[in-house]
């Protein structure tokens, strides 16, 4: 996990780089709840360009530190989730609850 | 039951989260034979690591025991079955909704049965109280065709000839 906070606009950008499953969930969520108890940011940017795998495991590390946040009376976003990731926050109904952005389905073409 | 499918392959390891991982990469590295797309591969691990994930924490819960997978394949159909030795299931059918979880505290979101079903063909979950959980899967891999081209043979008939 890449973190990197920016005073400008306290905003915490989160940057996983890990499969997700329930077994690397355990540690990434202490990870990400400690950072964001740390810096108490005003928005928290989950970046997952970096995630190669995830399963449902990611559903409930997305929901807790979105519910971690908005407590903190922060807002929580998820940017760059490839198509897979994208139907299961579907399927869930976390795309309800999150501003999801997805990768940019022009620049990938070709690439994928 | 040997002859029956094309290629076949078992496998046993320890119920530790940490196997997760090399449980679908395992699956993947077998299924790969049939040539399936990044796409079909990535449906096949997740469906994996769901099932393996359950296995390991409602089968076994925090008692040791043993998953077993074992994978055939049918000329381009493979058919996966998850199975464990755990407590089982009381109402598979229950379990099965979408958003249905016994271990909320472990951030469980309950979708791991719903995301099997959506990204396999096929699935069937026995379970008997006391005695374990057996899930099978199956999914089709779509034959690849693009190294093949469309020619004409000099009587005219058109051939698929391999390039």
């Amino acid at each position: 996990m890449i973190s990197e906070y920016v005073k400008e606009g306290k905003t915490l950008i989160l940057r996983i780089t890990e499969e997700v499953d329930q077994h690397t969930a355990d540690k990434l969520r202490r990870k990400l709840d400690n950072e964001i108890e740390v810096y108490s940011p005003q928005k928290v940017i989950l970046d997952c360009s970096g995630i190669t795998f995830m399963d449902s495991s990611g559903i409930g590390m997305v929901l807790g530190r979105y519910k971690l946040v908005k407590m903190l009376g922060g807002n929580f976003e998820i940017i760059n989730v490839n198509k897979r990731m994208k139907k299961i926050f579907d399927m869930s109904g976390v795309s309800r609850i999150i501003t999801i952005i997805d990768e940019e389905e022009e620049e990938n073409e070709g690439v994928m | 039951m040997k002859g029956l499918c094309d290629n076949e392959m078992k496998l046993e390891f320890s119920s530790k989260t940490s196997n997760e991982a090399f449980a679908r990469v395992a699956v993947a590295a077998f299924v790969a034979q049939l040539d399936p797309t990044i796409d079909e591969l990535s449906d096949i691990k997740t469906a994996v690591s769901e099932a393996v994930t359950n296995s390991i924490i409602h089968g076994y819960g925090d008692e040791e025991g043993t998953v077993k997978i074992e994978v055939k394949i049918y000329i381009n159909t493979i058919e996966i079955e998850i199975s464990d030795s755990g407590k089982g299931i009381e109402d598979v059918e229950i379990a099965m909704r979408p958003l249905y979880t016994s271990k909320p505290d472990l951030e469980r979101s309950g979708m791991g049965f719903t995301i099997m079903e959506s990204f396999m063909d096929e699935i069937k979950v026995e379970s008997a109280l006391g005695f374990g959980t057996k899930v099978k899967m199956k999914k089709k891999i779509e034959p690849k065709q693009q190294e093949d081209e469309l020619t004409n043979t000099e009587d005219g008939e058109a051939s698929w000839k391999r390039i």
